[in-house]
Parts: C-alpha cells; sequence; structure tokens
C-alpha cells in the first residue's frame, strides 16, 4: 500500500483544518466519524485500491462541506483476515473511538461477525465487499446493509449467459469455502431451472490459495465437459489458467468464470490471459458513462494510477454513506437505518438503490468475454448488468430472511 | 488409462515442488533442533528475488543472468539473509529451552511479511516461462507440460546431490554425526558454530531454490509463506526429521494422494454421499496422523538414539514466593475493581486478556510440567467455543448450559487425540496435535451442516451484560488457574514432573507414564475448551478460525514468551502478548512489522521468557 494511515487521516482532516485545530472543533461542527474495518494485511491486493476509492470519496464530501459542515473522518482498522478480530475492532470502535457508524468487510465470515456484533448492538453497518448471501438473507438484520452484487446475484448474471450456449455438459471448479461452494450450488439450481437436461459432471473444489492445478485440470479433462464454470481466483486462477492453457483444457471448451473480468484479477494474468471465457468484471477503460468518466478521471488525478473494482466498491460506499447523512441529517442510528432502507444514490455505475425488504443494493456487474489485446487481458462485448434484475422474487427473499431482520 | 499415467506425473511434479521446501527444513531441523518458522519465508523470498531477476527489472528477456542464473542467484543470496538471521539471532538462543526458538523465528515470519510488502507491493506478480519450456510433451495421447517433465526430473537430482554432500564430503559428515549425536560431535572438538551456520545457509539456500522453480508455476504473492510452511512440516515429520530421503518419500506419498483424490467418484455410505475428492483440505494431515501413530518417528526417522537429555534438568517447581503471592492477590483485586475505574473499551481488552490467559494456562500446563509442547491447542480451545454454540443453536441451551457443553467436548477431544499423543514425545507429538487440530478445523469448515461452515454459527449472545461478563470471565479464569497451580503441586503433578523429566525413572518408581501424561492432556484440552467456551459468547459467533493453526501459534507464543518453566509465565505472556497485539494494530498499519521485531527484541532479551527471567533474577537476589 502506498499511502500511510497517518497521512490519510491527515489528508482527510484537510477540510477540518480549514475550520481550526480539529482537537477544539465546536461541539456542533464535532466531525462524523466512520470506523473501517477490513482484512488489509492479508488481502492488500483488492483492498489498497479500495482504500485510495474510499478516501476519493471521503474527500470530496469533505470539500462540498461535509454534512451541515461537519466533515466526516474514517479511523481504520486492520482485522488480519480473523472475524474475532474484526469484532474487537468494532466494539473498540464503537466504545473507545465513538463512531457512528461501522463499515467495510472483504471475507464473508467477517462481514458475517461484524453484521452480529451491530444487530447485538444496534449499531448501523455498511458491508462493502463481501460476497455472502447469508449477510442480506438468511443471517439478515436490520442494522446491517450490503454494497457489492452478492454470490447469488452474480451466479444468476452468469447463468444467463451459460443458458445461451449450446451446450448441456458442464463442470466445475471452486475453491473450498463457503463463497465457491455457494456460487456452484446457484450456478446449479438456477441453470437447470432455465435449461433442464443439463448435466454436471464434474466438480473440483481446490483449498483456496492452495490450489494443486495440474491435477485439478486433468481431473476435469478426464470428465470431458463441453462447459467449465471457474469459481477460483487471484493466485489460484493464475496457476489453473497456466496449467489449463498448456494442457489444453479450455480449448473447444466455453468457459464461464466469476470475478475474472476485475482488473485486480485479470490484470496479473498479462499475456497469459484466457480468450473467450464469459466472465463478470469491470472495463475500467471502456465504461463512459457520465458517472464513471468523473470517477475515473478524479482517481487518475488523485492517485496516478486506474480505479480497480475495489476502488468503486470503496467509493460507492462512502457515496451511499454520504447520500444516507444528508437525508437522515443525524447520526442517531435508528434514524439512519430508516434512511439506508430504499435509499437511492449516485454511483459510479448509475443509478443504485439500497433494497427496503432485504437491505440488499442493486448495484450491478459488467458481464463480457476477455480478450487479448495488446498483451493484455480485456473485456469485451460487455454489457451492464443491473442488481435489480439479478434478484430472487420478493417472496422468497422474505422466505429466506428472518422475520425479526 | 491415459488419464491415470498424467495423475501419476502431476504427482510426481507436485511431490518434487513439495520436497525442494521440505528437504532443507529437514536438514536444518536435523542438526540444529531448530522448529524453523520462517522456512516458509525464505520460500517466498526466493520467489519474489526470482522473480525481480528474471523478469521485475525491465531487462530485456530474462535479463544479464538468464531464466536458471536469476533463480541461483535468487538462492544464494536468500542463503545469504539466512547465514545473517542465524548469527544476529539464532546463534544467541541455542542454549534457550526447547522450542524457544520458535518464537524467534515467528518474528521473522512477521517481519519479512511486511517487508516484502513494502519491497514488491500487494499485487500477485506473474513470473516468466522457463525458456524452451512453455509447451507440452506428449504422454499417451495427453498433453503434459514440459517444465512439469523438468521438475520430475529436479526432484531426484537435488536428492542425489544432497546424498553426495552428506556421504561423500567431510561436511556432510560432520553433518550427518551432528544430526544423530551433536553433543558428541562438540565433544570431539568440531566447532558446531560453523557447522550450525553453514547448514542454515544450506537450508535457506534450498528453500527459496524451491520458492524460484515456482516462478513458471504460479504467481509470486504475499501468501506463498503461509501456504507451504505446515506442507513442508507435514512433509519433514511423515519422511521423519532430519532425513532427507524419507522427505522425498514423504512429498511422494502426500503429491500422490492429493492427485490421485481428486479423481475419486462420490459414493453413499449409509444414505450419506461421501465426496473424497471435495476433501481438499485434509490429506496430507491425515497421513501424517497415520504415519506418525504407526511408526512414531517418521517412515525414514530414526528415534534419537542417546538417553543423555531423557534426564533433563528442568528447574524445580518451588512454592509461590511470598512477595510474588501479594502481588498475585494485588492484581486479582484491581481486576475486581477495574469496572469502576475502566471504559466498556478497557473492559473489553481486559475480558479478552482474561480469557487468553486462561488458555496459555491450560497450554502451559501440559508444556511445562508436562513437557508436552503443543502446535495444535487450538483444536480444544476451538472445540470448547463450538460446543457451546452448537448447544445454544441446536439446542437452544443458555449461557450456563453452553459453559458446560464446550469444555465436555474439549475434554472429549483431549481424550481421544491425547491416547494418541502420548504415545510419541518432543517435536513428534507437537505434530501429531498440530495433525489433529487441522483434522477438527477441517470439520469445522467443511461439515457445513452443522457447523455452518466458515460463516460460522452466529448469535451467540451471553444471557448478562458487558460488566456482568467481565466478572464471569475474571472468576473463570482465576479459578481454573488456581485449580491447574493446585494440579502442579498435587501428587499427580509431581508425578507428572517425574514423568517429563525422566519416564525410565517414574516407570520404575511405578508411576504409569502414560496415564498421568494422557490425564494431564485432558485436563489441558478441558480448560483450552472452558476458554473457548467464553470466547465464543464473548464475540458473539464462532468460526473454523478460533481452531486453526493462528490460534495454535498464538497459544504458543504467549507460553514461550512468559516461560515455559514458570507457572506465572503463561498469566504474563498472555497479557504481554495480546496487549501488545491489540495497541499495535490500533496505532500503526505496520504493526506485523513492529511485533516482529518487539518479539524478536524480548527473545534476545529474555531467552528463559519474561517471568522467567524476573525468576532468575529473583533467585540471584536470595543467594545474594
Amino acid at each position: 500500500m502506498t499511502l500511510k494511515r497517518r497521512e490519510l487521516l491527515a489528508g482527510t482532516a484537510a477540510a477540518g483544518v480549514l475550520l481550526g485545530s480539529p482537537t477544539v472543533l465546536r461541539a456542533q461542527n464535532a466531525p462524523i466519524r466512520i470506523g473501517e474495518i477490513n482484512s488489509y494485511s492479508t488481502q492488500a491486493a483488492f483492498l489498497g485500491p479500495y482504500r485510495n476509492g474510499w478516501n476519493l470519496a471521503l474527500e470530496e464530501a469533505n470539500a462540498a462541506g461535509g454534512i451541515d459542515s461537519r466533515r466526516l473522518e474514517t479511523l481504520f482498522r486492520d482485522d488480519a483476515g480473523k472475524p474475532e478480530d474484526a469484532v474487537r475492532h468494532a466494539g473498540e470502535l464503537v466504545a473507545a473511538e465513538k463512531v457512528d457508524l461501522l463499515a467495510g468487510g472483504f471475507l464473508s465470515n467477517i462481514g458475517l461477525a461484524v453484521a452480529g456484533y451491530a444487530k447485538q448492538n444496534k449499531k448501523l453497518y455498511v458491508a462493502s465487499e463481501p460476497l455472502t448471501d447469508a449477510i442480506v438473507w438468511s443471517q439478515g438484520n436490520r442494522y446491517t446493509f450490503r454494497l457489492r452484487p452478492s454470490t447469488y446475484m452474480q451466479a444468476a448474471m452468469l447463468v444467463e449467459e451459460a443458458a445461451k450456449l449450446p451446450i448441456t455438459r458442464w463442470a466445475t471448479i471452486s475453491p473450498n469455502y463457503e463463497y465457491g461452494q455457494s456460487a456452484v450450488k446457484w450456478f446449479k439450481e438456477l441453470l437447470v431451472k432455465k435449461k433442464p437436461g443439463v448435466q454436471f459432471v464434474a466438480e473440483q473444489f481446490p483449498a483456496l490459495g492452495r490450489i494443486d492445478a495440474g491435477a485439478t485440470a486433468q481431473a476435469i479433462a478426464a470428465a470431458n465437459p463441453e462447459g467449465i464454470f471457474n469459481v477460483t481466483f487471484a493466485a489460484d486462477l493464475a496457476n489453473l489458467v497456466r496449467q489449463g492453457n498448456t494442457r489444453g483444457l479450455f480449448e473447444r471448451r466455453a468457459v464461464v468464470s466469476m470475478l475474472t473480468g476485475e482488473p485486480e484479477y485479470l490484470d496479473p494474468l498479462a499475456d497469459e490471459a484466457p480468450e473467450g471465457w464469459i466472465v463478470t468484471g469491470y472495463p475500467w477503460d471502456q465504461v463512459n458513462t457520465p458517472n464513471h468518466v468523473k470517477f475515473r478521471e478524479a482517481y487518475r488525478r488523485r492517485f496516478n494510477d486506474y480505479p480497480r473494482l475495489g476502488s468503486v466498491v470503496g467509493y460507492d460506499t462512502v457515496n451511499a454513506i454520504v447520500t444516507m447523512l444528508r437525508q437522515s441529517r443525524t447520526t442517531d442510528t435508528e434514524k439512519m437505518v430508516d434512511a439506508m432502507e430504499g435509499l437511492k444514490f449516485q454511483s459510479a455505475f448509475g443509478d443504485v438503490e439500497f433494497r427496503k425488504i432485504d437491505h440488499q443494493a442493486t448495484l450491478g456487474a459488467f458481464v463480457g468475454k476477455t480478450k487479448l489485446v495488446n498483451g493484455k487481458g480485456t473485456m469485451v462485448d460487455w454489457r451492464y448488468a443491473d442488481g435489480k434484475d439479478y434478484l430472487p422474487s420478493d417472496a422468497e427473499v422474505a422466505a429466506m430472511r428472518p422475520k425479526d431482520a | 488409462m491415459s488419464a491415470l499415467a498424467v495423475q501419476f506425473l502431476n504427482g510426481l511434479a507436485s511431490a518434487s515442488a513439495l520436497f525442494l521446501v521440505a528437504c532443507g527444513l529437514s536438514i536444518i531441523f536435523g542438526v540444529s533442533r531448530i522448529v524453523n518458522f520462517a522456512h516458509g519465508s525464505f520460500y517466498m523470498l526466493g520467489a519474489y528475488l526470482a522473480w525481480t531477476f528474471t523478469r521485475g527489472l525491465g531487462w530485456v528477456g530474462y535479463g544479464p543472468l538468464g531464466f536458471w542464473g536469476g533463480i541461483l542467484a535468487a538462492a544464494l543470496i536468500v542463503g545469504l539473509i539466512g547465514v545473517l538471521i542465524e548469527l544476529v539471532l539464532l546463534r544467541r538462543i541455542y542454549q534457550a529451552p526447547e522450542l524457544f526458538q520458535l518464537l524467534a523465528t515467528f518474528g521473522v515470519v512477521l517481519v519479512v511479511q511486511d517487508v516484502t510488502m513494502a519491497i514488491w507491493g500487494a499485487q500477485d506478480l506473474l513470473g516468466p516461462r522457463a525458456p524452451g519450456l512453455r509447451g507440452a510433451i506428449d504422454v499417451m495421447g495427453q498433453r503434459f507440460p514440459q517444465y512439469d517433465a523438468l521438475l520430475i526430473l529436479i526432484g531426484p537430482v537435488v536428492l542425489g546431490l544432497l546424498w553426495l554432500l552428506f556421504n561423500r564430503t567431510r561436511w556432510g559428515t560432520l553433518v550427518r554425526a551432528a544430526t544423530a549425536d551433536r553433543e558428541m560431535v562438540a565433544a570431539l572438538g568440531v566447532d558446531q558454530r560453523k557447522l550450525f551456520t553453514s547448514v542454515f545457509f544450506l537450508g535457506t539456500f534450498l528453500a527459496a531454490l524451491g520458492g524460484g522453480l515456482q516462478l513458471p508455476r504460479e504467481p509470486v504473492q504475499l501468501h506463498m509463506d503461509m501456504a507451504i510452511i505446515a506442507d513442508a512440516f507435514v512433509v519433514v515429520v511423515v519422511g521423519g526429521m532430519g532425513s532427507v530421503g524419507g522427505a522425498y518419500l514423504a512429498a511422494l506419498l502426500i503429491a500422490q494422494l492429493q492427485a490421485f483424490m481428486l479423481l475419486v467418484p462420490d459414493f453413499e455410505i449409509a444414505g450419506l454421499t461421501i465426496s473424497i475428492a471435495k476433501m481438499t483440505l485434509i490429506p496430507s494431515f491425515l497421513v501424517m496422523a497415520v504415519v506418525l501413530i504407526a511408526r512414531p518417528y517418521g517412515l525414514l526417522g530414526k528415534a534419537p538414539s542417546h538417553a543423555r537429555t531423557q534426564a533433563s534438568v528442568e528447574p524445580v517447581v518451588r512454592v509461590t514466593p511470598p512477595l510474588l503471592a501479594k502481588f498475585g492477590f494485588a492484581t486479582v483485586a484491581a481486576l475486581i475493581l477495574l469496572p469502576l475505574i475502566a471504559d466498556e473499551y478497557g473492559l473489553m481488552v481486559a475480558t479478552e486478556i482474561l480469557i487468553f490467559v486462561l488458555m496459555a494456562a491450560s497450554l502451559h500446563f501440559m508444556m511445562g510440567p508436562g513437557g508436552m509442547a503443543s502446535f495444535g491447542h487450538a483444536a480444544y480451545f476451538g472445540l470448547g467455543a463450538y460446543g457451546a454454540a452448537l448447544a445454544a443453536k441446536h439446542f437452544d441451551a443458555p449461557m450456563e448450559a453452553g459453559l458446560v457443553a464446550g469444555p465436555v467436548l474439549a475434554t472429549l477431544g483431549g481424550i481421544l487425540f491425547g491416547w494418541f499423543c502420548v504415545r510419541l514425545s518432543g517435536v513428534y507429538l507437537a505434530m501429531l496435535t498440530l495433525a489433529f487440530a487441522q483434522i477438527v478445523w477441517s470439520i469445522a469448515f467443511q461439515w457445513v451442516a452443522v457447523t455452518g461452515g466458515d460463516n460460522g454459527v452466529l448469535g451467540v449472545w451471553p444471557s448478562i451484560g458487558k460488566t456482568g461478563f467481565f466478572y464471569l470471565s475474571l472468576a473463570l479464569a482465576v479459578v481454573g488457574v488456581l485449580l491447574l497451580r493446585r494440579a502442579i503441586y498435587s501428587p499427580f503433578g509431581y508425578a507428572l514432573r517425574g514423568a517429563r523429566d525422566s519416564a525410565l525413572r517414574a516407570d520404575a518408581i511405578g508411576i504409569d507414564v502414560k496415564r498421568v501424561q494422557w490425564t494431564a492432556f485432558a485436563i489441558a484440552a478441558s480448560f483450552a475448551g472452558l476458554a473457548g467456551a467464553l470466547f465464543a459468547y464473548f464475540k458473539g459467533s464462532v468460526f473454523p478460525t478460533y481452531a486453526a493453526i493462528p490460534k495454535s501459534v498464538d497459544a504458543l507464543m504467549m507460553v514461550l514468551l512468559g516461560g515455559v518453566q514458570t507457572i506465572s509465565g503463561p498469566l504474563v505472556g498472555a497479557a504481554v502478548y495480546m496487549g501488545l497485539h491489540e495497541q499495535l494494530v490500533r496505532a500503526t498499519e505496520l504493526w506485523r512489522l513492529v511485533l516482529g521485531i518487539a518479539i524478536i527484541a524480548l527473545v534476545l532479551a529474555f531467552p528463559q521468557g519474561i517471568a522467567g527471567f524476573a525468576a532468575k533474577r529473583w533467585a540471584k537476589e536470595d543467594g545474594a
């Protein structure tokens, strides 16, 4: 990470300096404090750009006068990938630092642990990244909201494309933890519903971060599927792509792959990025909607780097919080929660709403094909899949969510 | 048929990769008895440096050193880094109690993690492919990567070179002699210091070579160290510590098992669908458990030949000095008054430290007086947490019942696993506890229907407020620690210490050594379980991370930091380690770097642990 926490805090305090020393602010101008908990030390590749996006939005909000002339500030905490540490930080941020709300989360179980804390202690928690469906459905609660399109939503987007292919024999490769398991579960369930008669002939669940790529590729090839649904990412993905390419695993086979189009995962593959995979992702250089152009240019100016998907998630988490605060005009938790329910805000990808029914945002993802251009992987033939079109019916959602949520 | 043949080749390639990392670890352990936790860090550094030499500096092609030259240069540099660490750090603490060096190497791990991130950044780096080996060869109509074919050869070649080195050179003879009996080698006038340093160079060189050779296979990234270290230990232990040939055999066994299990189709037993292919998390640890139970010193390992270390010289546990007892009372009194002055956050930190004090005390009970180090104490902590959480979730049990259910489950685990573990000793025992802990962890992780998998069990909140829960934790921690103390001073405790100091003599005077150790194991497990159950209610949720390796490492760090051979050691260690961790994470982004340096500094300053140091000073002043 190029930016140090202290520098960032100093940066975010810049607007505050204009009002005088931050420590002697008058009470009504006391800053609004957001406690942000994430796995900075263990998921650094994803969370560095995320934090940049976060700070960009925060600086914009403070430059625009903050909320009723109260500026916003963030206290970042590193949970080192452990849910129990995240809960400790949540307690510390609420009890000692008196933050007004909590946000963050990358790993699903950490999101769930903090959501549990939020429910027990009646604090607003805006979960930005965790993909698990449970956080808004089976374990949903009044105080927790989630921004990113969930495992279900991304699987539904890919099923739509997979169902169009003239093939019926599928195999799946997926990391052996909740995200991988539920991605496969939804992909199977939704694809069979959409296209009865499809078969799943092989399943591989390599341990996360420790794939034995040669053996896994071989085991998939042995079942001779026509299509492969891949959920691995990061280092596992790179291993699989190298072994698969060399062994011809992907030749004459359709590959549908989750998250692979995100620059976080596509860029490290450099000139070995796969071609023709159907993926969800983020073609940052080609999205030219007004909101996104504004965001991309501001991001480049500020950090001299291009945005990753994590940057968008960080940026939009703050945008959502700022919009909510402008509506609620208070940091009373119950009123903030009421404002979050049904909140409409402008994201870098366009209009997004936090649904009242399950607290899931309708932020979407881009679905397209991978292609090598000038020795780098990119997405082509993409479209924006609006999250609101890829969620189950309200009745199904209501049945999954606890009654008291 | 051709699929099976290629899968066999896949297994061979993975075996070579695994062997290259593990053999260095095995050699280092064989000679210096250091359980080198930082071995994975050297592996990672080797990969990063090789990336820099072959691609990272923007040179044309593979750069001036070429692909192979780059990998060798990286391995040499890392070998020199290893020498530096041996000279300035490890050399000073060879005389410390067994396993204490583990603490130092753990500090190195933390430092290397932050330094690597600072130098190379967070993003995964894709290394170059090997020159001329980008393609595949045809094996019975299937394509097999050329580079993997080369790896299959490299493993046995390195094995052969090492054999020549150990059997055809004077240096190699000395190393083998030191592995067999290092006191005797020293008595014969061999300069041990030079021997240890050169062995450390060879070991770290091999680790880095293994890392560099992974360049064409996997991206270089910050998780490489932790991903490889557990597997490397398993290979070393299964093969027999110090046995290079054993390491190759073990790597072969594990890699082939991992390759072929992916091909096993699902089947049904009594209506339950069993999916062997899905169990990718446990095979290596299962192999280790089976091998250690059947062959306590690994496939090709030998039992330590000399009886001298059997009658060790652990200090006698004395009656608590009155001043220390007063200090203890004062601490408890201060804690009782704490809610009057501390805020909610202060109470929270105190509660967490108290829970870990209980856990550290339970580990100390089997490690110190019991002489059984555990690398898998998190198993019982996790079982305790899951016992409480599952009782709450599936049976709506109130907190009181959960606090009983947790320790009960942990005790059952301790009785079961302990029966196997007490049949071993030393590092082999410790590694078997690790294997069982990994099995517990993977059950928690994979038995989703019951445990919720990695999403955990949520909503396990206490029925009392935060201050009430603090007092509950205080009461249970104090009672737990006092009971453990009482046990150490009881006849049972004397028998346990007797068994530790000399199993033979203890046996001769009629002590049933195994039974005594087994009982101690179960007692330690039950108190760890109590800590785990408390932790579950404290956090409101339970996750597989509670039973994972880092938790075991935390517990080990607390005991070692405090001092293994003092009864108050674990209490001090838990408070210092947790307090330091907690404050550093709040204060700085580079907390791993600072924590690592702090641990190294503490290790150098207090080679007997903090409390051990204090006790020694005390004894000196008393004597004066």
